[in-house]
């Protein structure tokens, strides 16, 4: 009986270890839609007519470390990538396969940082989003006098978190300061663009200072917990937050689960306008993949416009190529359709573009206004100084990738300088 | 057998397994620490110790390995002993005490902040007797010391099992006769505790401080699922640099000063606990 | 007389609430596990919480239905087995060695044993996946098992080191003397006396492979396990989802370690005559 169960266990053993089947699947590698259900939908929903995928979503570590595992070796599983531009930028563009051909987005200005400062398309944009605002219904009879949601100022974000304290006795505004949260963007595309029409050349300016000291006083206002948040729609639902800041598929959660009691709106603006960034993901093929007439055509699937609709519904994640967008789209995708079109609609816009031409340098440069963030709102230390002092590091990041300055800053010969 | 070769016999599996799945490696990453791509350099060490946070995260880990650790000795001992001198239900309880086992650190990150966040459990309890009227923040950059308390509660609760396992393990092996001797004599239980139970288990009480001084320096998930940026260690240093700065040589050389520190500890660990030679137990 | 007896019933007490609070220490943060993943995605968000489950199986059902479950429970339970096995089978040896012997590289033999658990395994995922690339045992349920043996090692050997160091030795030498070779000695006496460190570092190694998430998310992509499936996605799922993947994971782990436990206290007879 014993020895039954042995040879069972065995058997059972060797079919496991040789079960490592033939079956030639494209592997998508991906950075994006990673929360159990989004993964869910593009595997039944985005990828189910395309046959045959295998659609992988993973943590950054992981991602990386398997695919440089790949090309070291020289060859691998991943037909095709799926991360956001800033992960593109940081690769060799000689590991990535040219994609010419294969389609384009929209948008000839996502097309051309595609190129990653080559001649030729080294991803393929795949779907964009934004950052913007939610506030939940209990925040808005606390909106200041006068102020209209859609056109907010700083100024005016800062009275309506702090009329909430007053009158709850709670901060309740929500900031992605957590360790996955995306901080560093608001810095770079929202607080420095409306208050120093730049981001790097204005990096220690005198207007960067009262930049800084605004983000003391929206600090002040704002949820001490929001060290630990970094996806707000889990303090939107909990009411931990009240009004939030954060990318439009990390608010998703509380739209979809609740939509009528939460509103999307606009990023606020400051002296130099209403500074916003768009988030762009794009599918790549690495020069390892294993089927490369396989992974091309996956590329030319996710552009085609129904994968894109579909993409929508499951990501929340907006699309790249001219559709037509059906009208019973999940309530997550038209509050935030709906923000960014205004955002993007304002007066006063001030739209940025995403770091380009840093290279592998990408982390290093968000470290530096995530550091800034910290040693300025929570550690108190004074503004200049620490400005001054970073000034040097970002110079140098600037001069050892050679980036030039991008949108909003003015245009430069060779790297941008920080003035 | 000869008993010249048998030890090596014994020892060369384990030794070429090693040696291949872990020294290989680790040589490879251990190089990109002293090189920069012009050769041999400290630059990386450099590099990682004046930064600004460093002496933060650094002294952050020691800090909390030595509130943790000495707590879930003790914990471990409480309950290793108790178990022990159960008559009815000792499987049961056993069973309970190492359940956290199973859990991954992960995980109790997420059970531990659903705990400690501002609309978790222990604000709901603390409302529903009454101590306060309105949930406050717990864990937030105002009240540091607290969210050390929660780090340190969190990992002793998910850790002191694997300490609790191996004792249990060695208690097993200590004769009774010894505690009816001592109890015919009239020793006490805490006498019984001190003169039998704690020096006969030494070897067993120095491999589990070994390998718990060792993971607590490399404590991450749960210090990151509560403490948020406010906390940071020295593992999370090494993952910023690997994952997110992408400098590989500057995540080994953190890597490495971990593992200096988890070296000397042990070297204290193991001298304060030599068993003597010649003294059998 | 009374006193005596009312001492020890109020010490009684004392020991009997103490074994309560520990229990209670250990179990109450799992029933909030518990409560939250019964729950549904209205109330794990509420304040104040409830302390009533109100089985809500919502967040479970998702899970059921999730494509790919069963076969990455499979693979994960075939890793931990392997994982298990080998690090018995190559750590016992070593510990009964370094309990028994004194040799030149005992020392350094101990340290690189220690090391094995101080470098943090993500490093050296790169280095490894390369080697498992090139060599065939990518993507494979063993090639991950050999990486969860090396993390699982350090506990088999030390563990085994640290119960073989407290059998007197005289016990093994009146084996010898009564006509048992080494090796006999050793299975019939010594075996028997270590079970329950066997199977402590069992333990062990079974929740490290199942618990490890980086190396099986980097090394296998078809063959994934349930952990690397489900757990690296979980953070930044919502919170409902969170918390059930997260009950998930927990309780097979749970399983295992009640059926082995009474091992843990084996052969207690014996090692008390």
């Amino acid at each position: 009986m014993n020895v039954k169960k042995v040879t069972g266990a065995v058997s059972a053993l060797a079919l496991a270890l040789g079960a490592t089947a033939a079956t030639a699947d494209v592997l998508f590698w991906s950075t994006q839609a990673k929360p159990v259900e989004e993964a869910q939908a593009m595997r039944e929903q985005v990828l189910a007519g395309a046959g045959g995928i295998d659609y992988q979503p993973n943590d950054g570590g992981p991602w990386l470390t398997r695919l440089n595992a790949e090309l070291q070796a020289g060859s691998g599983s991943i037909g095709v990538l799926g991360a956001l531009h800033g992960d593109f930028s940081a690769m060799d563009p000689a590991d990535l396969v040219d994609l010419d051909g294969l389609g384009a987005s929209a948008s000839a200005t996502f097309n051309n940082l595609a190129m990653l400062g080559t001649d030729s398309m080294q991803y393929i944009p795949w779907m964009q989003a934004s950052y913007i605002m939610a506030a939940s219904k209990e925040a808005l009879p606390y909106l200041p006098e006068g102020a209209d949601i859609d056109a907010l100022t700083y100024d005016q974000l800062i009275e309506w978190a702090g009329n909430i304290k007053t009158a709850t006795g709670e901060a309740k505004f929500g900031f992605p300061a957590g360790p996955k949260g995306l901080k560093h963007r608001f810095f770079q595309g929202y607080l420095y663009p409306s208050y120093t029409d730049g981001v790097v050349r204005t990096f220690a300016s005198d207007s960067a200072v009262t930049a800084w000291e605004k983000m003391r006083e929206l600090w002040a206002v704002t949820n001490p917990a929001s060290t630990n948040f970094s996806f707000l729609q889990e303090q939107l639902l909990s009411g931990d937050a009240w009004i939030a800041f954060d990318h439009t598929s990390r608010l998703a959660g509380a739209f979809n689960e609740r939509p009528d009691d939460f509103v999307a709106f606009p990023a606020p603006a400051g002296p130099t306008g209403r500074g916003f960034m768009p988030v762009i993901a794009g599918v790549a093929i690495p020069r390892t993949a294993p089927d490369m007439d396989a992974a091309k055509a996956l590329v030319q699937h996710m552009l085609k416009p129904e994968t894109q609709i579909a993409t929508l519904r499951a990501t929340n994640f907006f699309p790249v190529v001219d559709v037509a967008l059906p009208g019973d789209l999940p309530p997550a995708v038209q509050a935030a359709g709906n923000a960014v079109a205004k955002m993007s609609g304002s007066a006063d816009a001030n739209p940025g573009l995403l770091p380009a031409g840093l290279g592998s340098l990408g982390g290093e440069f968000s470290q530096l206004y995530t550091e800034t963030f910290e040693r300025i709102v929570l550690g108190g230390q004074d503004i200049r100084m620490v400005l001054d002092e970073h000034k040097v590091r970002l110079q140098a990041i600037m001069n050892d990738s050679g980036a030039p300055c991008w949108a909003p800053d003015a245009a430069s010969d060779g790297p941008c300088p920080v003035e | 057998m000869h008993s010249r070769t048998l030890p090596y016999l014994l020892i060369l599996p384990v030794t070429v397994f090693l040696g291949v799945f872990f020294l290989y490696p680790f040589v490879l990453v251990a190089q990109q620490a002293f090189t920069t791509g012009a050769g041999f350099t400290f630059d990386n060490f450099t590099k990682v110790t004046t930064h600004w946070k460093f002496p933060t995260s650094f002294k952050n880990t020691l800090l909390l390995a030595a509130a943790v650790v000495p707590v879930q000795l003790a914990l471990a001992l409480l309950m290793a002993t108790m178990v022990t001198n159960m008559k009815k239900g000792r499987d049961l309880v056993l069973y309970v005490w190492t359940i956290p086992l199973g859990i991954s650190d992960l995980a109790a990150g997420i059970i531990w902040l659903a705990i400690f966040e501002q609309s978790g459990f222990l604000n709901s309890m603390m409302q529903g007797l009454g101590f306060i009227e309105q949930p406050t923040n717990l864990i937030s950059y105002q009240s540091p010391m607290l969210v050390f308390v929660a780090i340190a509660l969190a990992e002793i609760w998910r850790a002191t099992a694997i300490m609790l396992v191996i004792l249990v393990a060695g208690i097993g092996l200590i004769p009774k006769e010894y505690y009816e001797a001592a109890e015919v004599f009239g020793a006490g239980p805490w006498k019984r505790f001190t003169r039998i139970t704690l020096p006969l288990l030494r070897p067993s009480l120095s491999t589990a401080l070994v390998l718990r001084v060792i993971l607590a320096f490399e404590v991450f998930a749960v210090v990151q699922a509560l403490g948020g940026t406010l906390f940071p260690v020295l593992m999370g240093e090494t993952y910023k640099y690997q994952f997110e700065l992408l400098n590989g040589g500057a995540a080994a050389a953190i890597a490495l000063i971990i593992l200096v520190i988890s070296i000397a500890a042990t070297l204290v660990i193991l001298r304060v606990l030599r068993v003597p030679k010649g003294a059998s137990i | 007389m009374a006193d005596i007896s009312q001492s020890r019933s109020s010490g009684r007490f004392v020991y009997m609430s103490g074994v309560v609070l520990l229990c209670a220490w250990v179990l109450v943060p799992l029933y909030f596990l518990l409560i939250n993943t019964l729950s549904s995605p209205e109330a794990v968000n509420a304040f104040p919480k409830s302390f009533i489950p109100e089985f809500d199986l919502g967040s479970l059902t998702f899970f059921a239905n999730f494509a790919g479950m069963l076969s990455a429970l499979k693979n994960s339970i075939f890793v931990a087995a392997i994982t298990m096995i080998l690090s018995i089978v190559l750590g016992a040896p070593a510990g009964y060695a370094l309990s028994r012997f004194e040799f030149r590289g005992k020392e350094t033999f101990r340290f690189l044993i220690l090391l094995t658990r101080a470098f943090p395994l993500p490093l050296l995922a790169l280095p490894l996946a390369v080697m498992f690339i090139r060599t065939g045992i990518d993507d494979t349920i063993f090639g991950l098992a050999l990486i969860h043996t090396t993390l699982a090692l350090p506990f088999s050997v030390l563990i085994t080191f640290s119960l073989f160091s407290g059998i007197p030795i005289e016990l093994e030498e009146a084996a010898w003397t009564l006509g048992c070779t080494r090796l006999t000695a050793f299975t019939k006496v010594i075996l028997p006396l270590v079970l329950p460190g066997i199977t402590a570092s069992a333990i062990f190694a079974f929740v490290i492979s199942w618990n490890e998430v980086f190396a099986a998310a980097v090394l296998t992509i078809e063959n994934r396990t349930l952990t690397a499936f489900l757990l690296q996605n979980l953070d930044t799922s919502p919170l409902h989802l969170k918390f059930a993947g997260g009950f998930i994971l927990v309780v097979p782990a749970l399983v295992f370690i009640f059926a082995v436990r009474k091992y843990l206290f084996a052969m207690w007879g014996i090692a008390n005559r």
